[in-house]
């Protein structure tokens, strides 16, 4: 079980962050500490990409959730890509899905974004 | 058919894992094969793995725990029992303790939140002993085959 992170540059002043595999208390510290890089470097606008997470528990959302909090103090905003129905699921039961933006697609989640 | 006589026949799982965040994973897995045993659905053993994986977390997350997480599954004809438990002192009743911070607190709870919302019944109990967390998800008609 692991998590793998890919971290790429958008148009725009944004980047997407591509999430594979399973983010539990294990894993969730990389995905933590690659946000975390990019927003001491000054990107405020992300997009996180979650299409290939097949797992995520409150440790994992408590990481996305530091993030856009930290993103906000600047004025930026992260926006999801999520199309497993029980990752959406786990967004809709903790309220999550009123806090960030989801979309279907990386294109719809990058224009809400700017 | 009669619902005492089959909750005599029961298949039971005991597993003991380090509290340590790379054996969540094994907890949670062998959770879901039992729930997979009793046929729930897809979405169903979903909600297992995830509860015990919190249940799990919390016991780690908190200064307190002890050196093995003991986690047992009772395979019922209509429900899945799962005992969660730690060698330390407390675990998930922890989760609010009040030195915790702001966020810390929130996050703990929100697994305390996903265990309660996805199962169907949640107890805890709290002994010098350590935490006893007693969890039960119920086969739904809609699934019982």
């Amino acid at each position: 079980m692991d998590i793998k992170v890919n971290v790429r540059e958008a148009p725009g002043d944004c980047y997407v962050v591509d999430l594979s595999g399973e983010i539990d208390v294990y894993t969730s510290p990389k995905v933590k500490d690659a946000i975390g890089e990019l927003i001491d470097r000054g990107v405020y606008f992300l997009v996180i990409n979650l299409e290939k997470v097949r797992y995520i528990d409150s440790t994992g959302l408590g990481v996305l959730i530091g993030g856009l909090k930290r993103v906000r103090e600047h004025g930026g905003s992260v926006n999801l890509v999520c199309t497993n129905p029980q990752i959406k699921k786990i967004f809709d039961i903790t309220g999550l899905v009123k806090i960030f933006g989801i979309f279907e697609s990386e294109d719809a989640a990058m224009k809400a974004l700017v | 058919m009669n619902p005492v006589v089959e909750h005599s026949h029961k298949e039971l799982v005991e597993l003991r894992v380090p509290s340590r965040p790379e054996w969540v994973a094994l907890a949670r897995l062998a959770a879901a094969t039992v729930a997979n045993r009793l046929r729930f659905s897809i979405e169903e053993i979903e909600d297992v793995k995830l509860a015990v994986a919190e249940a799990c977390t919390a016991v780690i997350q908190h200064e307190a725990h002890g050196e093995f997480i003991d986690v047992t599954c009772e395979a019922l004809a209509d429900l899945l029992r799962i005992r969660v438990r730690d060698s330390g002192r407390q675990g998930v009743a922890r989760a609010q303790a009040p030195n915790m911070n702001f966020d810390e607190a929130r996050i703990a709870g929100l697994g305390v939140f996903l265990i309660r919302t996805l199962m169907d019944e949640v107890s805890y109990d709290v002994s010098p002993q350590g935490t006893d967390l007693l969890m039960v998800k119920r086969l739904t008609a809609a699934t019982d085959h």
